[in-house]
């Protein structure tokens, strides 16, 4: 039997071929139910990592690479400091530049709050040093101390780090997620491959005539195979329906944009979970095509 | 077609058969007997490698049986029909599906016509679609004699096919495995019923051969 005609057998209605292999209600609903319940369950673990994933990437693009030294000083002191704290900035590992502003952009950056017109000159306005980092990026608290002990004056100003470890954090959650969808997958195929054992020890009889009256491995494993491919498919398309639909009624992402309401699934992203009854069926052809052939090759 | 040579054979213990040579030719037809446990069954589950020799050789159409694949053996089993003496049927399926099972597994479609004659042939056209529990012991080794030449098989072997069917019916077992040999077909026939030998020898050149104290004698006219 070719792999494409074996292929869409699978899906088409009980014929001759599955029938010489009996009926056997109590496996069949077992794993029915398993196919489901793991379904449902995956439809949560891409919900968490799609959402996670959604949050880790924005988090990552506000999170701008530069961040500013502001130096506050009596005005003989700005320039020796503005220098003393450039060059613990040149020195430190992590920061890909360090550049002090010029009045014009200082008085670029005042205007939309004091006019053109604003001496800046003659004001006690900071010296702003614009710092970019690189992508290692550079440690805070020991850049403080050392801007403390040479530049007294100097404070530094990253606003936007506190957000570094939400993002790990995101990103560690979509991981897991897909870890937790492996595991599903896995899980999976190890219940479907207990119960195809349990269905050929079961028909043990049934292998031996079939065997007695020249049938092959492949033909009998092919019985088994049509039974479990199509239950964990339909198990499956009934979990993922029901997942779904739980995670469609979970509230909706709010303006505030906070966590836990924007679970969920956004736009194409409604498409992923249907991929998971076809995944489900594959574990069980494959869960229980070795499962079969491993068995009919041990008896005689 | 089958050929064994020395072959020893044991069940764990003691060896049951002790260097047995058999050739089965092409159109023959041999009759096995012995008393019962003498080893009969297990001499023909060599012939179909359900079993293999512990020592010997056993060449099954041209291949030497400790070769054979596992697909090679179901390709052995569509040219050898067996008639099992405990039948082997699918319980859940009707009757007609399990003489037409040998079709099925093998990829062939069946005939429903063809079916039906065969049916009619063994005296079973009204059972068609009776489950085997439902039907008599005779009954369900003729539905085997159906099952095991449906596929048109070069070598018939039969084991103990008139154990459960009265003498009439024997008789007309006889007959069809006695028209299947003059088309042609090998026959093997294990039993202990001597008239039912002596019926056949009547039409059909038929060797006797017999399992005596773990060895394979050829019969003579002392039968
Ligand atoms: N699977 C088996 N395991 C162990 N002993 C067996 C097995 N099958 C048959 N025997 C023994 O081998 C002997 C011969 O059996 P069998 O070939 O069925 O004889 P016959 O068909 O001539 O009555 C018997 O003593 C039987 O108990
Ligand atoms: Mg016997």
């Amino acid at each position: 039997m070719s792999g494409g005609t074996q292929g869409r057998a699978v899906f088409s209605a009980e014929t001759a071929a599955d029938r010489v292999v009996p009926p056997t209600g109590f496996t069949a609903r077992l794993t029915l139910f398993a196919a489901a319940a793991m379904a449902f369950l995956a439809v949560f673990a891409l919900a968490l990592s799609l959402a996670t994933g959604r949050l880790a990437d924005r988090w990552a693009s506000e999170l701008a690479r530069t961040a500013t030294v502001r130096i506050s000083t009596t005005q003989d002191q700005r320039v020796a400091q503005t220098r003393a704290a450039l060059k613990v900035l040149e020195t430190t590992p992590g920061i890909a530049s360090a550049r002090a502003l010029s009045l014009e952009e200082e008085q670029a950056l005042l205007e939309p709050w004091f006019g053109p017109a604003m001496p800046i000159a003659s004001l006690p306005v900071p010296q702003l040093i614009e710092v970019i980092e690189d992508e290692n990026g550079y440690e805070a608290e020991g850049l403080r101390l050392r801007l403390m002990a040479e530049a007294p004056g100097a404070v530094l100003d990253d606003h936007t780090r506190w957000r570094r470890p939400l993002v790990q954090a995101a990103e560690r959650l979509r991981t897991m997620g897909w870890i937790a969808l492996a595991l599903i997958a896995a899980t999976t195929g190890a219940m479907i491959t207990l119960a195809a054992n349990a269905a050929l020890s079961a028909n043990a009889q049934v292998i031996r005539v079939l065997r007695l009256v020249g049938a092959r491995d492949k033909f009998i494993a092919a019985a088994f195979v049509r039974r479990f491919t199509l239950r964990a498919f339909s198990g499956a398309v009934g979990g993922t329906l029901l997942g779904m639909l739980a995670v469609f009624m979970l509230p909706g992402a709010s303006a505030e944009g906070s966590f836990l309401t924007g679970l969920g699934f956004q736009g194409l992203h409604w498409l992923w979970p249907l991929s998971v009854p076809p995944l489900a069926g594959a574990v069980g052809f494959l869960a229980t095509r070795l499962a079969a052939l491993r068995v009919l090759k041990g008896l005689m | 077609m089958i050929e064994l040579k020395d072959v020893n054979y044991g069940y764990g213990g003691a060896d049951l058969l002790v260097g047995a040579s058999l050739s089965l030719g092409a159109g023959s037809f041999h009759f096995l007997t012995g008393p019962s446990g003498a080893g009969k069954t297990t001499l023909l589950k060599l012939c179909y490698r359900e079993l293999q020799a512990s020592s010997g050789r056993i060449t099954l159409f041209g291949q030497d049986a400790r070769d054979m694949g596992r697909d090679d053996v179901s390709d052995l089993r569509r040219r050898v029909g067996v008639v099992h003496q405990d039948c082997q049927f699918l319980d859940h399926l009707s009757l007609a599906e399990n003489v037409a099972l040998p079709l099925l597994v093998s990829g062939h479609a069946s005939d429903p016509g063809n079916l039906k004659e065969l049916l009619g042939w063994v005296g079973l056209g009204d059972q068609a679609g009776s489950l085997p529990a439902e039907l008599s012991g005779g009954e369900r080794q003729r539905a085997a004699l159906a099952r095991a030449v449906i596929m048109s098989p070069d070598v018939v072997i039969a084991d103990e096919p008139t154990g459960n069917v009265d003498w009439e019916m024997s008789q007309r077992l006889l007959q069809l495995l006695i028209e299947l040999n003059r088309m042609g077909k090998t026959i093997i026939i294990a039993t202990h019923d001597m008239n039912l030998i002596r019926a056949a020898k009547a039409q059909v050149s038929a060797r006797v051969v017999r399992i005596k104290d773990r060895r394979l004698q050829i019969a003579g006219a002392d039968l």
